[in-house]
């Protein structure tokens, strides 16, 4: 199940893509190989300093779980590694961030690379105004994954444990879901397009609690074949999904920095910095 | 707790509380009777104008008055050649405008780097769109006709046409394209998808019922634009259709504007026909253009 090997860029570099297959590693004997590396990344919206020197590094089939307080840079920072950020006027992003040892923050990488292997799912689900069979397909046609899309589909689907509930109702809109099965609808459509990377910024955040823990039991079933960072307000969530979790803060100058970033199990029962236990402990502020 | 406070809005609905809601009460009739009489008189005035034209108009309706040509002779004068100009003209102004200002919209909205430039450019469209036709009618009469050499012609016609309803077509666009949820392209560029894939596949079909509104309001107001057609080269007086781009011609309002001209009481009474016959063509522009929304917004399934 090797990934059909696209080039990021043209610049030299990119070969080292070509040379890594996904899905090699069996789950059993997952290596901790890292698949995305944030080095010294900062981040600028216009004259403010967002996010300050963050650094760490995203293992390969595992889940990574980002909290930490309101407004300190987590959403600017998983957004940086599919190049969201791009998208907002007046961001400026510095720093390496290194995605099969290829740094995607250079100028000479087209985003549009990134996101094909980097996909992204939002907090507010955001299903396109087209057929729920259309939602999951489209993304696969944009990328030239030919085959039986009909196929496809329902495989996405099902992955993202909705075919059950829509397997009746293909044509119908997708915004005519509730709001659980819509984000479903996106990890889906997410799916299709195959990708390396999943980042989930708060994708149970507007949902009830049995439609996060289907979102939930979902993440652990797709850790198995792809890697992926959520953001999370729930610390129960980040304690029962997540392999690794990084804690961001804000220093004095209302920048959002790195804190901690340990194994889930390390961080949430023996938290190496007093902020880390604050927060967790719900001292904070 | 509650209780209280139920007591404190009774307390303030009998004190000097329920005089004060009186009197807003009274204000919001009044301000409902002053926009009430504005729509009424905007809809009476239109009427009385249209009753007028009709009463005149109708009955010198006839087919001969769309398949003859222009004529010294009451009896025999039609509009045939006016009315082909305009249908000519139009289309062409269409097909030259919205293209263009469908592309320079989705250019400024989706592409274009938020700077300093795209500013000055964006200000410049707006006012654009407030300079005088007549202006236009100048432009295009020493840029088409004499610089291109295309001469007093439906295509000197319609470029100059397309130019005067680009500003509009292209701020009308952008609003519509404004208008489509930054969600919606999030979710789409999250997929891999390249600028032009978000924008054809999502923006575009999203904002295509509000682009058509706009651009159906430009080209209506063309099509009764005299101005810059008579500058830029229209004929007042001409008595063969137009068969091909580098052709002569006139136009509707024109010919209406010549007939009104006439000290005869028959020429008067045809140019109201004619502008029951200009009417007509406005209306059926504006009966395609809701087809057309409608068929766009069935393809978006909210
Ligand atoms: N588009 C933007 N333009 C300007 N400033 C922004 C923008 N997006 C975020 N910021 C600022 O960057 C900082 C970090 O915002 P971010 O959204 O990353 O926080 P967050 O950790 O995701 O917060 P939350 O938990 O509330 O979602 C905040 O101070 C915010 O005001
Ligand atoms: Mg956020």
């Amino acid at each position: 199940m090797a990934t059909d090997v696209r080039t990021l860029g043209t610049n030299a570099t990119s070969g080292a893509l070509a040379t890594t297959a996904r899905n090699s590693a069996p789950k059993s004997e997952r290596s901790s190989e890292r698949i995305v590396e944030l080095e010294a990344v900062n981040v600028f919206y216009g004259a403010f300093h967002a996010v300050k020197d963050v650094t760490f590094d995203v293992p390969k089939n595992r889940i990574t779980a980002l909290i930490g307080p309101s407004g300190c840079g987590k959403s600017t920072v998983i957004r940086c590694i599919n190049r969201m950020n791009d998208l907002v006027p007046g961001a400026r992003v510095e720093g390496r961030i290194n995605y099969h040892g290829v740094d995607i923050c250079s100028a000479k990488v087209d985003p549009v690379e990134v996101r094909r292997r980097i996909g992204m799912v939002f907090q507010k689900p955001n299903p396109f105004p087209k057929s729920i069979y259309d939602n999951v397909a489209w993304g696969a046609k944009i990328n030239g994954i030919k085959g039986d899309m009909n196929a496809l589909v329902e495989r996405c689907l099902r992955q993202a444990a909705l075919w059950d509930e829509v397997k009746d109702k293909l044509k119908e809109s997708g915004l005519a879901l509730s709001g659980g099965q819509q984000q479903r609808l996106c990890i889906a459509r997410t799916l299709a397009i195959n990708p390396d990377v999943i980042l989930m910024d708060e994708p149970a955040s507007a949902l009830d609690p049995i439609s996060t823990l289907k979102i939930e039991d979902l993440m652990r079933e797709l850790q198995r074949q792809y890697t992926i960072v959520i953001v999370t307000h729930n610390m129960q969530q980040a304690a029962r999904v997540s392999d690794q979790t990084v804690f961001f803060s804000l220093n004095e100058q209302r920048q959002g920095v790195l804190v901690e970033a340990s194994p889930t199990r390390e961080l949430f029962t023996n938290p190496r910095d007093q902020r880390t236990e604050d927060y967790i402990t719900g001292r904070f502020g | 707790m509650s209780a209280a406070v139920g007591e404190d809005l009774l307390a303030a609905d009998a004190g000097g509380g329920r005089d004060q809601l009186r009197a807003r009460q009274r204000r919001a009739t009044a301000v409902s009777w002053v926009f009430l009489a504005a729509v009424v008189f905007a809809v009476v005035v239109l009427l009385v104008l249209l009753v007028a034209v009709a009463y005149r108009g109708v009955p010198s309706l006839s087919w001969s008055l769309l398949s003859s040509k222009a004529s010294r002779n009451a009896e025999s004068a039609g509009l045939q050649t006016a009315l082909f100009g305009t249908l000519w003209v139009i289309s062409l102004t269409a097909i030259i405008a919205l293209p263009v200002g469908i592309g320079a919209a989705i250019y400024l909205e989706e592409y274009a780097p938020r700077n300093w430039w795209t500013r000055a450019l964006q200000t410049n469209i707006a006012n654009l769109a407030g300079v005088p036709s007549v202006v236009y009618g100048l432009l295009g009469l020493g840029i088409f006709a004499n610089f291109f050499g295309f001469g007093r012609s439906i295509i000197t016609g319609a470029l100059t046409m397309a130019l005067l309803i680009l500003p509009v077509i292209i701020i009308a666009s952008q609003e519509a394209i404004r208008a489509v949820p930054l969600s919606l392209r999030q979710g789409a560029y999250a997929l891999g998808a390249t600028p032009w894939q978000v924008s054809r596949h999502h923006v575009l079909p999203v904002a295509m019922p509000g682009i058509l509104t706009g651009t159906i309001l430009a080209l209506s107001r063309a099509i009764g634009e005299t101005a810059p057609l008579l500058v830029a080269g229209a004929a007042a007086y001409l008595t063969y259709n137009p068969d091909s781009l580098t052709d002569g011609f006139t136009a509707l309002p024109i010919q209406i504007y010549n007939w009104t001209d006439r000290p005869q009481q028959e020429f008067k009474d045809l140019a109201a026909a004619g502008i029951i016959i200009l009417l007509v063509v406005l209306i059926g522009m504006n009966a395609g253009a809701i087809y057309l929304r409608h068929r766009f917004s069935k393809k978006t399934r909210w």
